[in-house]
């Protein structure tokens, strides 16, 4: 498993002891990140479902009335009816944190806050059919509004749990392991280098007791007088 | 201050402007790609895309969906909802995920 050659030192065990801890405490960081992300996430994009069927809807229905409206009368009296509107709106665009990820929080304020004023024409030349048509698209703004909202924040957050969970991924098959079998090799490295060390003394005493005592020949002119 | 912006054919779109959303009818692609860079860049928080015009422009959409701003939400057109909006929806959680476990049998 050990791919890089590491050297069997006591400092490097030293380091990668070191490593491994941060990687485990950073494995554990980002695995509940990824969770309470996932967590928020789901809420988040079911609402995000939710609020899109319903605007999908409603811009269908008021489709429709436009369609019906333009029956009713002529294209330029359409056109000059809706080329000049009286309301406008405005976004306050806030920030909200959610788990490191910026979403964007709006807030919409109208020009002016008489509602009467989405109908920027008179009555006199056109249809009825067209003030319920601006009507039925002036009450789904609000719920677009809040659509693009949870629909960003959504987009945002996917992006970041992706990139959270290649973390966790990363660090608990590829680190983690690493890293253990990094320890693994150099303590047995040692252990072993410590072994040779101690029968290598063994022998060298050995050998100067031999030296000093001679016990080979001794042993050799006690046969000899047995004999 | 920021300000919302629709974008489309002039069938889909004419009535926001009675709402006080600024209205930006477009013919072809090209256009529309021009003009979708220019809102983009500047001070519109919001753009709504009709579906259709939001099929020919995925690769610019693409490229702002990871920025806070601007939203990029697609709306059905007039001539009816091809469930592209939904389908953005889908990919979220695909990507959050790695498969659709909500919304997969729908």
């Amino acid at each position: 498993m050990a791919s890089t050659q590491v050297n069997p030192t006591r400092m490097e065990l030293t380091k990668q002891k070191k490593k491994l801890n941060t990687a485990v405490r950073g494995h554990k960081l980002l695995k509940d990140k990824r969770d309470e992300l996932m967590r928020q996430f789901l809420d988040l994009v079911r609402e995000n479902m939710e609020l899109r069927k319903k605007v999908e809807a409603g811009i269908r229905s008021a489709n429709i009335n436009f369609v019906i409206a333009k029956a009713g009368m002529s294209e330029q009296t359409l056109n000059t009816a809706l080329m000049a509107p009286k309301q406008e709106v405005y976004l306050e665009t806030g920030r909200k944190n959610i788990m490191s990820v910026d979403v964007p929080v709006f807030e919409y304020k109208t020009r002016t806050s008489d509602a009467n004023d989405i109908y920027s024409y008179g009555f006199a030349f056109t249809s009825s059919d067209l003030d319920g048509a601006v009507k039925s698209l002036a009450d789904v703004l609000p719920d677009m509004l809040r659509l693009a909202e949870c629909e960003k924040a959504c987009q945002l957050m996917s992006a970041e749990i992706e990139k959270t969970r290649r973390r966790v991924n990363a660090l608990e098959h590829v680190i983690i392991p690493e890293a253990q079998s990094n320890i693994k090799y150099i303590t047995m490295k040692l252990d072993e280098n410590e072994r040779s060390t101690q029968i290598r003394l063994m022998k060298v005493k050995d050998m100067m007791l031999e030296e000093a005592h001679d016990y080979k020949g001794k042993q050799k002119k006690r046969a000899e007088e047995t004999a | 201050m920021y300000k919302i912006a629709v974008i489309g054919d002039y069938g889909s779109i004419y009535g926001f402007a009675a709402l006080g959303l600024d209205t930006f009818p477009v013919k072809d692609a090209e256009e529309a790609k021009t003009k979708f860079h220019r809102l983009a860049g500047g001070d519109y928080a919001v753009i709504y895309i009709t579906e259709a015009l939001a099929a020919q422009l995925e690769h610019e959409i693409e490229k702002y969906r990871e920025q806070v701003l601007p939203a990029i939400i697609q709306i059905p057109g007039v001539s009816g909802n091809t469930g592209a909006g939904i389908d953005g929806v889908k990919k979220s959680v695909e990507q959050a995920v790695g498969s659709d476990i909500l919304f997969g049998d729908e």
